[in-house]
């Protein structure tokens, strides 16, 4: 991005449309990733929401595949600073998928292969605000971005986005997920800059 | 691809006065015991991530805010850390 004079670093990130608060620009897409990548054959993925009171709902790859997709162009933040703007998705709205399960519940924890756990509320994944996706720019989701399927909630810091998505446990209190317990913060909006505990 | 745990210590000397990469660990997935610099240190990700080489649970989390070190050590059972002339 070369070099920026003091003066006007402030200014020119809010000077790019759709760009919040301390981000830059990449056009590349970074890869995060917290431990080994999964590899999981698509005959043994599963995806189940799991309510507060244990009822449980699960899809395997053919009858997720069967339900109603939507394409989506979103702009994803990460907390490590990057943006990237108009990424384009295919995946399964989680309104279909919460349609038919009966909760009250007001949180949810976000389970992935490989252990990884983050934290969204429930109003966060309803009204069109978030997916699985398994489609990325057209092409099957790299495992290295989180295939064969992952959460994208755009509106919030990309750490909530999990890769590798398998389910989803319905809560009544809210509760800290892999990086939240470990010094993120429990929302995450990057238009208020919402990174670390306490922001 | 992870590097080891050795990559920690720069963010953890400016929280002990004392070298982590050292002192040895015991996992609390698997009882596994080794020094801290053995570890498997995924670095590109929103913080650090020293997971165990004998079983991949998370042991050492560290995240750098600008203003704070926050350091979560659940995936630990204890921290052994050997002190300078004894
Ligand atoms: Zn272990």
């Amino acid at each position: 991005m070369g070099i920026i004079s003091r003066g006007f670093g402030g200014r020119r990130r809010e000077s790019v449309p759709g760009l919040p608060p301390g981000q830059y620009l990449t056009h590349d897409f970074p890869v995060l990733s917290a431990g080994p990548t999964p590899r999981i054959p698509l005959d043994r993925w599963r995806f189940t929401i799991t309510t507060e009171t244990g009822d449980k709902t699960s899809w395997n790859w053919t009858e997720f595949q069967a339900l109603p997709a939507e394409d989506v162009t979103v702009d994803i933040h990460c907390v490590t600073k990057w943006s990237k703007l108009g990424t384009t998705w295919r995946g399964v709205s989680l309104d279909t998928l919460l349609e038919d399960v009966e909760s009250s519940a007001d949180y949810t924890m976000v389970h992935s292969f490989g252990g990884y756990t983050t934290n969204v509320p429930m109003e966060d994944l309803l009204d069109g605000k978030a997916w699985v996706a398994y489609k990325f720019d057209g092409e099957d989701l790299e495992p290295e971005h989180g295939g064969p399927a992952r959460l994208v909630v755009p509106h919030l810091y990309f750490w909530k986005s999990a890769k590798w998505v398998n389910g989803l446990q319905l809560m009544g209190d809210d509760e800290p997920g892999f990086w939240e317990a470990a010094g993120y913060h429990m929302y995450g909006d990057p238009w208020r800059e919402q990174r670390y505990q306490g922001d | 691809m992870p590097l080891d745990g050795n990559a920690m210590a720069g963010d953890l000397r400016e929280i002990f006065a004392v070298d982590v990469t050292a002192a040895r660990y015991m996992c609390a997935g698997c009882t596994h015991t080794d020094a801290v610099g053995t570890l498997m240190l995924w670095h590109q990700s929103p913080g650090l991530v020293a997971r165990c080489p004998n079983c991949e649970d998370v042991v050492i989390r560290v995240v750098r805010a600008p203003d704070r070190v926050f350091l979560d050590l659940r995936g630990s059972v204890r921290l052994e850390v050997p002190l300078e002339g004894s």
